[in-house]
Order: C-alpha cells, then structure tokens, then sequence
C-alpha cells in the first residue's frame, strides 16, 4: 500500500480521488464479485450528481417527504446553564423517521430506480438506517432485506417493529458481536450473490468506494442548510461545529461543508464507553489503528495481528469498531479534532437536555451535546457552538428505562 | 485436472491442521490452500465462517501459522497456498507478511479482498519473494476487466464459480463454461474453479473446461465437531481422507 499519501497539511475537500482515496485512506478492499458492480455504482452516481432532474427530485423528496430544511435551534436553557458559548442545535431529530439516516436513503432509493435494480437491502446498528431504508423502499415499492445484529434488535425493538410494519424484512444476524459490524458482513454477503439486481443502501460513510463519497454527500444537505442558517440567523459561521462519529455520517454530512472554512473549529465525538481498555468504548479515531476493515482502508480497532476487537457503546449506533475514511484523513491533516464521551455522560445528558430544552435526543447525538456542553463552559458568551442532534431519543426510551432503573 | 482441497489453520489446532495438511498430500492433493482465520470474513459462507471462529477462538495468532507451515512444507512436495484477508497482511506489514510466507515455504497467496486493481504494487513485492499472487475471476468480471486482471497474473487463476459466497452448492452455474472458455482466450496459466464444489460429479462436470478444482467448505464441514468432540480425530481423519480421495479420483481422471 501506498505511504506515499498527504498526512499532516490542510485537509482538501476536492477528495476523493477516481480510485476513491482520501489522502491515503479509502479505496476498494472487496472481493473480484462486487468490483463490478461497485464501478458501475461509481459512473451512474457521477451522471446523477450532474442530472438536474435527478436533483429536482431528490431535493422535492426532502422537502416534502423527509421535511427539510429543519431548523438551527437555539437551546436557549442550555445555553444559560453553562454560562458559556451559545449553543445551537442543527434539527436533525426533526426529519422524517426521526433522524439524519434519511437524506442518504432517499438519494441511493432514487439511484437504485436510475440503475434498474429492483430489490435492496441495507445494515442497521440502531435501527435508524434500517428504518430510513425500510421507509425509502415502501415509497418507492421496493422489496428491501434488512441484516440487523441480535443484540442491537433487543436493544432497538421500536424500530425492529417500524421497520417491519413498513414492510422490510429484518434478518437477524448472529454471527460475531452481534452488532452493526456483523451486520454490515451479513449486508455484504447477500450482496454477493445478489449484486446483478439488488442495490446494497449503506448507512454509513464507511465501506469501498463510491460508498464514503455517495453517503457523504447525501447527508452534506445538513452542513450545507446548518451553513447557511449560521449565516441567516447568528450574522457569521459558527466557532465550533459538533457532531458525533460511529461509522460518521451524520458527522461527515455536518462537517464537509465546513472544510474549507479555516475558522470554524470541527469536534467529532466518539464513544467513549465504559472506560479506555480494549472492548470497552467505540473511539476508532483515538485508540485505532490504521487497517482494512469492511472494504475500505480506515482507522480501525484491531488486536496485531488485524483481527477486527469487539467494541463497546451504551449506543448502538456509535458501537462499530471502524470509521469512515474521510474521518481517517480528517484527523490525519489535523482539519478534525476527535474527543470521546463515556456512556455514563451521554446516559445523563440525554435526561438533561429532555428537561432543560424539551427535546429528547438520541443517545448516539447526545455524546455530541455532552461535549459540546463541556465546550461552551470553557468559551465566550459571544462564541457559537452548533451541534448536530442526529436522532430523536423515542428508540432508545427502553434501554434507558432499563439502564436508569425504570419501568416503561 | 488438479485438486486443491482448502483447509483452515488452526481449527481445531495447528497440530491437526498439519496432520491433515500430510493426510491430504498423500490422499492425492495437487495443491493445499491453507485459510487464515479472519474476524470478519466477508467472502465466506457459514462453513467457512464459523471456522474461522472457532480457530479465532481457540486464541489462534497469525505467527503460530508460519511456525507450524515451516515444519511441515518441508516434508510434503504439495505446494500450499494462502488464502489470506488483505486486513491481516497489512497489519502485520506487506513486507513482513511475504518474507514469513516465503520463509514458511507457501508458494502463493489468495488474498480475496485485494482485486486486481489495488494489487500493483503487491504483487510486485509478492513477485520478488519467489511467490505467485493468485488473482481472482468472478462471474460478474466482465471480459475485459478479467483482460486486465489476468495481465500481470502468475501460478494459477482462481475462478470463482458462482456470484455468492463460498459454500456447497448444487449443481454448476450454467454460464461457467463460457466464463472458462473465455478466460482460455486471455491466459495461458491454467484454470482452477473454486466455490461451491463439493461433489465428484461437479468435478467431472469440469473436465475439459478447468485445469483445477478447489473445494473448501466441504472439506472444513468435516472438523466441526473437533472442538466439541477431540476423541473423534481419528474417525474424522478417516472420513475427511477417503472424502478427499474420492474428489482427488475425479479430478484425476477428467484430464
């Protein structure tokens, strides 16, 4: 592999390159079965993104379905109680299904139509992917297999029953951890035999190219409107933007607008887990190591002899022990800085900000706040942060019924 | 026509890995693939799969591998082959990785999550070592990227027979034969078929079309209950052996 590849500079936002790399990372590690397909993905996205009518639809699509734009809120409360930097919220929360993972889904149903495939399946870890996806493919009519880890469908029976109601099939997965990883195999496997007609929608900006590329920049609507809100709303770009990372794709979508504005400061939040050892927390980008994992070349938690550790997160949607490449480049050139939060803080904050802002946030987007809260104490009362509030916390009510010691 | 039997290292321990590696040399094996267990296999059907699990399990460490091969490549003239995920090569470094392969006495790699187009310098490397990079050909290649593929090729093409994961399967995918005849066009190193052959009759099917036949799963479906059941090697041997000779009948008399 290539050493040769830009580390410490100034991160470019013209990447990827053709053989989809991100300064070094990225690319294409899957079986000879899925390169053809993965090419002729690459060459049909690349016409879609320059066809007007594609985007009329799409952007019809979020407006009306999914109900974009949706706010910059000012968590005014908040805001007060850290007696610091002002603290705005970009309302993901607010979309149809309850989070980001539905501007992506939108956009690949929309590819998956403009290819002539005529089935799809996707992974979930929380739940949010396989709903959007399920969602996506009863608008459109399309057969749609969902690969979920037992664990995480005990974890997540609200949207296991969603996702089901909306008429997807939810396969459990009982290999390995259980989780989002296993799920993505399962994910990959089917799509190797399926690939001459099935569509493979995935979740997150992880995998081989085209995928880091496509979901990023479906979910970049909400760096873009978050931008753009700044603007309108607060006169100037925020100081800080926040989001929090498990594969990455609310973050990338959040961040990649920002690239090129050298004053706006970039905080990814991973999981932090129960504490730093091995096994016990989800932060790919502080405690991994560069290395292959589910086709693309990213950090990656790995014993060394390359074997994938099982990782840890009170949050199924950050519980995944690899990460997007473009984060990997990210933090490579310094453009990102990457912090980590521990169950226990992102359990509390998810009460605190129910009762502080009347807003129930996901537990995954509450890492993000809890840091983001930390933040605001240390900065100015003139200062801006903007957090990403990826998902609504209804699909978590159970566990954190459970984890607080509470009936539902 | 060849037979490659495939065989995972490490499950259920190196030392009945090495033993079958001489029980099937002398069964008739033309070449032995030996799998490096892997956390997240995602070429791999259930067999293979929980294989790897069990080896993984049994706290399998990638450099015990080189250290037991070493031993027992040098009493067999079967060439061994690796099949090994780019995620384990790269982490112990490219480099590291092909001087223990070479120094272990494998004559080749199968890295099934390494296409042709990212192998380059790979390959090169692999080349100087005195080792072949086996390159992979799937259904879904279209002829001229398989063109590209095979250009730099050396030991043998691994053809894989159906789009799917590995695993046995009925019968033969009706577009093989056209595949094989195809790629007898654009190479001349000969032809091994991999993927869903468990069975002499699927062997014989490829006489005249394929140089080799590579059959996993139902090799590896034999160790299963080893973990479980350790008194039950010599049974296993036995049937995993005469398994093994009725495959390597067919695959030698379909010239």
């Amino acid at each position: 592999m290539s050493s040769t590849a830009v580390t410490a500079g100034k991160a470019s936002s013209n990447v990827p390159d053709a053989a989809g790399r991100f300064g070094e990372f990225g690319r294409r590690f899957v079986p000879e079965t899925l390169m053809h397909a993965l090419e002729e993905l690459t060459v049909e996205y690349a016409r879609a993104k320059a066809d007007p009518e594609f985007n009329r639809r799409l952007n019809e699509l979020l407006r009306t379905f999914v109900g974009r734009p949706n706010p910059l809120y000012f968590a005014e409360r908040l805001t007060e109680m850290c007696g610091g930097a002002q603290i705005y919220f970009k309302r993901e929360d607010l979309n149809h299904t309850g989070a980001h993972k539905i501007n992506n889904t939108m956009g690949q149903a929309l590819l998956t139509m403009r290819m002539g495939k005529k089935r799809v399946i996707a992974e979930t870890g929380a739940g949010q992917h396989g709903v959007a996806t399920a969602t996506a493919c009863a608008r459109f009519g399309l057969p749609c297999v969902v690969y979920m880890g037992e664990e995480d469908i005990r974890r997540q029976k609200l949207n296991v029953f969603i996702m089901r109601t909306m008429g997807a099939e939810v396969r459990p997965v009982t290999s390995g951890s259980r989780t989002l990883r296993d799920a993505i195999n399962e994910a990959m496997r089917d799509w190797m035999s399926s690939v001459e007609d099935t569509h493979y929608i995935l979740g997150s900006v992880v995998g081989p190219h085209p995928f880091p590329m496509i979901v990023r920049d479906f979910q970049s609507v909400i760096g873009r409107e978050a931008r753009e809100q700044s603007l309108e709303t607060i006169g100037r770009l925020p100081d800080e933007v926040v989001a929090c990372v498990g594969g990455g794709s609310n973050s990338a979508g959040m961040f990649y607008p920002f690239v090129d504005d050298a004053g706006v400061e970039l905080t990814g939040v991973e999981a932090g887990g129960r504490g730093d050892k091995p096994g016990e927390h989800a932060s790919t980008l502080t405690y991994g190591t560069k290395g292959v994992l589910h086709g693309s070349y990213s950090y990656v938690l790995q014993d060394p002899d390359g074997q994938t550790m099982d990782v840890h997160s009170i949050s199924a949607g950050l519980d995944y022990p690899g990460v997007g490449p473009e984060h990997s480049y990210w933090r490579d050139t310094g453009r990102v800085n990457y912090v980590n939060i521990r169950d226990q803080h992102a359990l509390d904050t998810v009460q605190l900000v129910a009762r502080t802002e009347g807003i129930l946030p996901a537990l995954e987007s509450s890492h993000a706040i809890a840091y983001a809260m930390d933040r605001a104490r240390q900065r100015k009362p003139n200062e801006v942060i903007v957090v990403c509030l990826s998902g609504r916390g209804d699909k978590d009510v159970n566990e954190v019924a459970r984890l607080t010691g509470q009936d539902l | 026509m060849a037979f490659m039997p495939f065989l995972t290292a490490g499950d259920p321990n190196l030392a009945v890995t090495t033993r079958l590696i001489e029980e099937l040399s002398s069964a008739g094996a033309d070449l032995i693939e030996i799998g490096f267990p892997y956390s997240d296999p995602i070429a791999d059907g259930p067999v293979i799969q929980s294989s790897y699990t069990r080896a993984l399990g049994a706290r399998l460490h990638i450099p015990e591998i080189f250290v037991a091969i070493g031993a027992v490549a040098k009493k067999i003239r079967t060439p061994l082959v690796a099949m090994v995920s780019y995620a384990i090569i790269f982490r112990i470094g490219n480099e590291a990785f092909v001087k223990l392969a070479a120094e272990s006495g494998f004559a080749g790699l199968i890295v099934p999550d390494l296409p042709g187009d990212e192998a380059d310098e790979f390959q090169t490397l692999v080349g100087s070592h005195g080792l072949d990079l086996i390159q992979l050909v799937a259904p879904t290649t279209p002829a001229d990227r398989s063109a590209r593929i095979l250009k730099n090729a050396s030991g043998f093409v691994y053809c894989i027979a159906v789009a799917g994961t590995t695993g046995a399967r009925e019968g033969l995918a009706p577009q093989l034969a056209d595949m094989l005849k195809t790629l007898r066009t654009q190479t001349t190193l000969p032809l091994a078929v991999g993927f869903g052959l468990s069975r002499p009759e699927q062997v014989e099917q490829l006489r005249g079309l394929a140089d080799g036949a590579i059959v996993g799963s139902a090799i590896v479906r034999h160790l299963e209950e080893l973990s479980t059941n350790p008194g039950k090697l010599e049974d296993v041997v036995s049937r995993l052996v005469q398994y093994a000779r009725s495959i390597a009948a067919a695959a030698h008399t379909s010239r």
